[in-house]
């Protein structure tokens, strides 16, 4: 048992004895002794996950705990990755818990014992070796992550159909990975990953297809992409702040593990072949409109926590753009771009990890402050909460793609891998053939438009949430009265600032670790190599390309510095005349408001208004509803007493597509309730008949 | 780092500051002379700052350090982007910061940092300026970063140097289609991108119209100058990049005085004949209604994503 074993081994004992723990404890030291706890466990799966990428493998296999099938764990470097990431998520969020469950009547017992059995099985699923584990690790996490979404339905009504929403989704897509990884194992030995990597060898390419689309349903369903996102955008923003954390920034990632297990590894060579192209236009295609529509949806929403719920689904459609890049990449025979590009998506896995946890911990702040998640009610939060400020900025930069934020990096490696994929381009191979120029050429625009559209609308839907949010004056009496929060969730956020700062500055710490996923992940058609690291400068192995984010933001930092002295030198020599105040400090002045007396906090901007011109332009896409009530005067109809202007902007997708389903199923239900009319004779019969038909059924098919 | 680069670290962050104001002020003296009207001299710009300086800061209340710091902000973002680009020499001082996105992103940082201001002040103001800058940069960045693949998809590269580099060994790059179509792109963008009109009018203080104005209401004394100084600056900066991406011809290629001087002039004689057209321009032009500009800026994204399709179909 080498230190991998040691790690997962240590993460489920800690778990384990967490939730127990959480069972037996009285309810006053119940939050800091899970939170410890779970703390503790994620520190394991950390441990594990680093030792597996530092390439010590662990294989361990208990057929004796499951019947019939048995459980297998194995974690390579791949899985060693993502459970490095959950694990860290786990401390930072479980640190920010022990303060946010004691304010928040979180300390049920409930809740308390679920929340780490939740982080155990995030862990063990990408540590599973067989079909039946993951699915078995897989239904628990959606289990246990279920019942922490309903923590607080008894405080709002929207949990429970937040809860509803997420209980469908997540089983339908259970169904669909079900469906496609049994019909996988069909084909092989036994259930075991070995076996069917050999199986992938000989499977037939119709059968690779229809495995390869069921779990990508399954899989794309749990990160959040479109048209499979309505239940992110409710469960994310209802769950507590912590859990949501948790949910956006860890469990979604494994959505992406295992598009990449099954789509690369499982499939393996089933995805070189030219047939297997259109699986990675797909995916592509995916990830493409995710993005687009997922940033488009929060740069709209008022909601804090909706709006971060719907940038994960953006960031989730960039890494399917980068994962779909590198399976055209690697079937097109070019393993150097194929490895950058999942290199890229898997950097943007970790930076989206470190970013989005920060940012849900910090709306966790806000709410644990003012009690509500309204950006039109919140504003002027940056005196009262400095760090919590401080920090969603970090955060804010960090998602809208700008340097020296978390995701440019990720964002710049994959649009490096995007460019390099043109035949002349000065890249490490040739390409053959002209169908796959066209493949290409029809692809790459439209990532490219993807990620530059999502770019620029992040742009926007962040300076929304932390301008709006926490600049300016406070707009509700609820934002009047908030106050810091207390230090451990100051410290949760901290973690996750840490890691953030980290990712942006210095990413070429993680390359290794990435590289070696890589290339567990690929098969000879993945180069493993995405990127050679320099401590300081990011270069790009086999294609041309450097970056260093940190001289970057050294550079800024001296030019605002440099700026700074610059002006006080010319301004104190042009002021010697005694111009400046006693102190030579700035004097403050009255804003303008146009001498119409001071200018009240109604005034102000909201996040409604800020973002109604984007509203306005892509008003063709978001089709948002506007009603007009127009009340009259008793006496006059000519004479108004009141209008009501409301506007919403729903899901359009979602409207389109799930109304008519749910509608469908309503009315099933209603026909159905003139069967059921309550008489016990009548069942008895509905029981009689249909034991009679299946006879029947059974002598005639014999 | 080599010689070159570090001849232009110093002489083009030098130049920029310098001549940016000039720049402004050449601009509106060619307009009003186009107008008629006899101008204030190419030095105003600088009359102006000289006596912004002169005044005496002020924090307007209720502001906090987000308002304090974001002219600082962008003058160093504006500031990274003249030193490590290639406007001068061919070499850059900080080669593995001069990336055509790292750059993009470092200007929209500016951007992003006078907006967050605006939405400090708590005036409506400053929220509508804000708000419309966002717009018209969730519009302009994308059309900026695909009208830069477009450019550096064949080159391999998007290192500014490598671009302009190959530019020069193969001048015959620019009259194709993909260059062409890039570039008109990048003309809207830029137009977008400095507030010049139809999209902004620099010159308004009318409420209905302000976009960048609208942001930096309350900045008064110093920091307005700071304001005004990283506004010139971005304008020279774009029209710099525009000039060098597509005709490099005089940017020194060796580190010699002489080169260097030659370099300097081309930049001047390009960036002042780039502002001269556009200034020109303006005079024939009104200001489109808010709400028609994305409509420009959708035209210039769809003109960028063609010149990326064309790039790959003519591969």
């Amino acid at each position: 048992m080498n230190l991998t074993g040691v790690g997962l081994g240590a993460a489920v004992v800690i778990g384990v004895c967490t939730a127990l723990l959480g069972l037996v404890l009285p309810s006053r030291a119940r939050p800091a002794a899970v939170g410890v706890g779970t703390a503790l466990t994620g520190a394991a799966g950390v441990l594990a996950g680093a030792a597996a990428l530092a390439g010590r493998s662990f294989t361990v296999a208990l057929p004796g705990v499951l019947p019939l099938s048995g459980v297998e764990f194995a974690l390579d470097a791949l899985g060693g990755l993502f459970v490095a990431v959950t694990g860290a998520v786990a401390v930072a969020a479980s640190v920010f818990a022990i303060g946010y469950a004691r304010s928040h009547g979180l300390g049920a017992r409930g809740v308390q014992v679920v929340f780490p059995l939740f982080v155990l099985a995030m862990l063990l699923v990408p540590a599973a070796a067989s079909v039946g584990t993951l699915l078995v690790c897989w239904e628990l996490m959606a289990l246990t992550s279920l019942l922490l979404v309903l923590a607080e339905h008894r405080q709002r009504r929207e949990v429970a159909a937040a809860g509803r929403w997420y209980a469908v989704m997540t089983h339908l897509g259970f169904l669909a990975i079900l469906t496609g990884l049994l019909l996988f194992a069909a084909h092989a030995t036994d259930d075991s990953f070995t076996a069917l990597r050999q199986a992938a060898q000989q499977l037939p390419p119709g059968v690779g297809g229809a495995v390869f689309v069921a779990t990508l349903i399954g899989f794309g369903s749990k990160a959040g992409v479109v048209p499979l996102h309505a239940w992110l955008p409710r469960a994310h923003p209802e769950a507590p702040s912590h859990v949501s954390a948790l949910m956006s920034a860890a469990m979604v990632n494994l959505g992406v593990y295992g598009i990449i297990r099954v789509g690369f590894d499982l499939l393996g060579f089933s995805m070189l072949g030219a047939g297997a192209r259109w699986w990675w236009l797909l995916v592509l295609g995916l990830g493409a409109v995710s993005a687009v529509y997922g940033i488009l949806q929060a740069a709209m929403s008022t909601d804090l926590k909706r709006l971060l719920g719907y940038s994960t689904t953006e960031n989730m459609g960039l890494v399917l753009v980068g994962l779909g890049a590198a399976g055209l990449f690697a079937s097109l025979g070019q393993p150097v771009l194929a490895g950058l590009a999942l290199g890229a998506a898997l950097l943007h896995v970790l930076n989206h990890a470190a970013f989005k946890s920060l940012l849900f911990l910090a709306a966790g702040s806000v709410l644990h402050a003012t009690g509500t998640r309204d950006l039109d009610a919140l504003g002027g939060l940056r005196t009262a909460m400095p760090v919590t400020t401080g920090l969603f900025g970090l955060g804010a930069l960090g998602a809208s793609a700008l340097p020296p934020g978390t995701a440019f990096v990720s964002e710049w490696l994959l649009l490096q891998a995007l460019i390099h994929g043109l035949p002349s381009a000065g890249g490490a191979s040739t390409l053959t053939g002209t169908g796959t120029s066209t493949a290409m050429a029809i692809a790459m625009p439209v990532a490219v438009a993807a990620i530059a559209l999502s770019a620029g609308l992040a742009v926007a839907t962040f300076v929304k949430a932390f301008g709006v949010g926490f600049l300016a004056k406070p707009r509700s009496a609820q934002a009047e009265r908030a106050h810091e929060s207390p230090p451990s969730m100051l410290a949760g956020m901290g973690l996750a600032a840490i890691a953030c700062i980290a990712l942006a500055l210095l990413p070429t710490t993680v390359l290794p670790a990435l590289s070696s996923a890589v290339a567990a992940a690929g098969t000879a058609a993945v180069g493993s190599h995405p990127a050679e690291a320099g401590l300081i400068t990011l270069r790009l192995a086999g294609v041309a390309g450097v970056l260093s984010p940190l001289s970057l933001a050294v550079a800024l930092l001296l030019g605002a510095l440099l700026t700074a002295g610059l002006a006080r030198a010319v301004t104190a020599r042009r002021q010697r005349g005694g111009a400046l105040g006693p102190g030579g400090g700035r004097r403050v002045a009255r804003l303008w408001d146009c001498g119409g007396g001071p200018l009240s906090a109604r005034m102000e901007y909201t996040a409604t208004s800020f973002a109604e011109p984007l509203q306005r332009v892509f008003d063709d896409v978001v089709a948002p509803e506007t009603d007009v009530d127009v009340d009259h005067h008793v006496e006059s109809r000519y004479l108004v007493r009141a209008v009501e202007y409301r506007r919403r902007v729903p899901d359009r997708i979602e409207r389109r597509l799930y109304q008519p389903i749910l509608d469908g199923v309503a009315w099933w239900g209603r026909v159905g309730r003139g069967v059921a009319s309550g008489s016990v004779h009548r069942y008895l019969g509905y029981g009689f008949y249909t034991v009679c038909a299946a006879l029947l059924l059974l002598a005639l098919a014999r | 780092m080599s010689a070159l680069g570090w001849a232009g670290g110093i002489t083009q962050p030098v130049l920029i500051v310098a001549g940016s104001p000039v720049l402004v002020g050449m601009m509106r003296q060619v307009r009003a002379r186009l107008e008629g009207r006899a101008g204030p001299g190419i030095a105003q710009p600088w009359r102006d700052l000289r006596k912004l300086f002169g005044k005496e800061a002020i924090t307007p209340r209720g502001t906090s350090e987000v308002f304090r710091f974001a002219p600082l902000v962008q003058v160093a973002t504006v500031g990274v982007v003249a030193v490590v680009a290639p406007f001068i020499t061919a070499a850059s001082a900080l080669g593995a910061v001069a990336d055509l996105f790292a750059v993009v992103a470092l200007l929209a940082l500016g951007t992003v940092a006078l907006a967050l201001a605006g939405l400090d002040t708590a005036t409506a103001f400053g929220g509508m300026g804000a708000s419309r800058e966002m717009t018209i940069i969730a519009l302009v960045e994308p059309t900026l970063l695909v009208a830069i693949f477009a450019l550096s998809v064949r080159v391999g590269s998007t290192n500014l140097t490598d671009i302009v580099s190959a530019t020069l060994r193969d001048p015959a790059r620019m009259v194709s289609p993909v260059s062409l179509l890039a570039a008109v792109a990048l003309v809207v963008v830029v137009v977008a991108e400095t507030g010049r009109l139809p999209v902004d009018n620099p010159s308004t203080h009318l409420e209905l119209t302000m976009v960048h104005e609208a942001m930096v209401l309350e900045y008064a004394g110093p920091d307005l100058a700071l304001v005004e100084l990283a506004a010139a600056m971005r304008l020279s900066v774009f029209l710099g990049l525009l000039a060098n991406l597509f005709v490099p011809w005089g940017i020194a290629t060796t580190a010699t005085p002489l080169a260097v001087l030659v370099g300097i002039l081309a930049l001047a004689v390009k960036v002042g004949l780039l502002g001269a057209a556009l200034a020109a321009g303006e005079v024939f032009l009104a200001k489109l209604r808010l709400f028609r500009v994305p409509e420009l800026l959708a035209g210039s994204f769809l003109l960028a994503l063609l010149a990326v399709a064309a790039s790959f179909f003519l591969a």
